[in-house]
């Protein structure tokens, strides 16, 4: 197992969850308040004010500056401080760190390290993208982040854990084909399944009522983003030779993957689709379902976690061909966590 | 471009890696295969 992955971006909050109110989570280990501006630009400050430790996230906000619900002390979006009780004088230390946001994607992306950011934040760009209606939630994972690496990157699982839901037997009887950019440090892992049993998730929002021809195409960005590519068609449908397809069901299946400690993590999920836009029915039914299957994931991590937890050292696991992603996932975030 | 590349066999336990380099390797052990294709070029033709 591996350690923090710092100086990169995660997903602290979908842009939904920051506002007027001050907004507290641990991310890396850290505690953080987040608001929003006047301007409705969202601000991130360390969560604990320099004079007596008191929360930030417990006090309250004065126009665009927090105030300490303690003794008083003011901050400004950049963490200076303005103002202190009963002098004139504001010590120069008086100031909590600021950390760089992005916005983008409905996602409210922080930046977690020392050094400057260097790049932008990977995208997910259908869930913000009026040609998709995309379901989301978090649930909290009593579980180191690796472990949800791992679960993600082996979708054979989805057999066994999440059958009646989104696992079929074709899922676990297809072989993979893994590829990894060294270059742009990401991983790649495609099955691709020609005639396979349609699971309720696919079959009651899509209405196809036979077998299907389904892929299942995963692009992670270590250490925080990972993009399922899902295609559902009619067994045998396969996309025109323009590379249209019209006859194909895409649902991007986006999680965020960031660590709240060292033992949990913020599990972040999204669905978007692009047919039954306007069904409500169908949103509500996706939201349902695959909450229910994240929650089977987070049963099942949790367990995992209390397990990894309570073993001796130098425990030897045994990898087989279906862990060939997860395997390459594990190295790249050592690599990323190495000093 | 640094790219490496695994395909599991259909119908098999075998395992064949691509290394950016043009090399091809086989194994039915992944952790084996990427310490093959990760000691590029050691043992790549």
């Amino acid at each position: 197992m591996t350690s923090f992955v710092r100086n990169q971006w995660y997903v602290a909050a979908y842009g939904h969850e920051i506002g007027r109110d001050l907004f507290g989570r641990t991310i890396l280990g850290g505690r953080l308040v987040f608001y929003q501006t006047s301007a409705g630009e969202v601000v991130a400050l360390a969560d604990r004010c320099v004079h007596r430790r008191f929360p930030l996230s417990e006090s309250r906000l004065d126009g665009d500056t927090v105030v300490c619900g303690y003794h008083g002390f003011t901050y400004d979006r950049t963490g200076r401080c303005v103002f202190v009780p009963g002098q004139k004088r504001i010590p120069r230390t008086a100031r909590v760190p600021a950390y760089p946001v992005v916005e983008r994607d409905s996602f409210v992306w922080v930046w977690i390290g020392d050094a400057e950011p260097v790049a932008q934040p990977p995208r997910a760009p259908w869930l913000a993208d009026p040609g998709y209606t995309t379901v989301c939630g978090m649930e909290p994972l009593a579980a180191r982040y690796e472990l949800l690496v791992d679960n993600l990157l082996d979708l054979s699982h989805e057999t066994y854990l999440h059958g009646g839901y989104i696992g079929t037997p074709e899922v676990a009887e297809t072989p993979i084909t893994t590829e990894v950019d060294e270059d742009r440090g990401i991983v790649y892992v495609s099955r691709r399944m020609a005639d396979a049993a349609c699971p309720p998730f696919y079959a009651k929002s899509t209405g196809i009522e036979g077998r299907i021809t389904r892929w299942q195409d995963i692009e992670y960005h270590p250490p925080c983003l990972y993009l399922l590519h899902s295609r559902i068609a009619p067994a045998g449908v396969l996309p025109d030779g323009d590379g249209s397809d019209p006859h194909g069901f895409h649902v991007e299946v986006v999680y965020a993957i960031t660590p709240e400690t060292a033992h949990s993590t913020h599990d972040f999920w999204a669905v978007a689709r692009d047919f039954a836009l306007d069904d409500h029915g169908v949103s509500d039914f996706l939201a349902e379902s695959n909450r229910t299957v994240v929650l089977q994931d987070v049963a099942a991590l949790d367990v995992l976690e209390q397990v990894i937890a309570a073993e001796p050292s130098g425990y030897q696991e045994l990898s087989i061909n279906i862990d060939t992603g997860g395997l390459a996932a594990r190295r790249i975030l050592a690599r990323m966590a190495a000093p | 471009m640094t790219r490496y590349r695994i395909e599991w066999v259909p119908g098999s336990d075998l395992l064949v890696g691509f290394c950016f380099c043009g090399a091809v390797h086989e194994s039915e052990d992944p952790v084996e295969m990427w310490a093959w294709l990760l000691g590029h070029p050691e043992g790549h033709r």
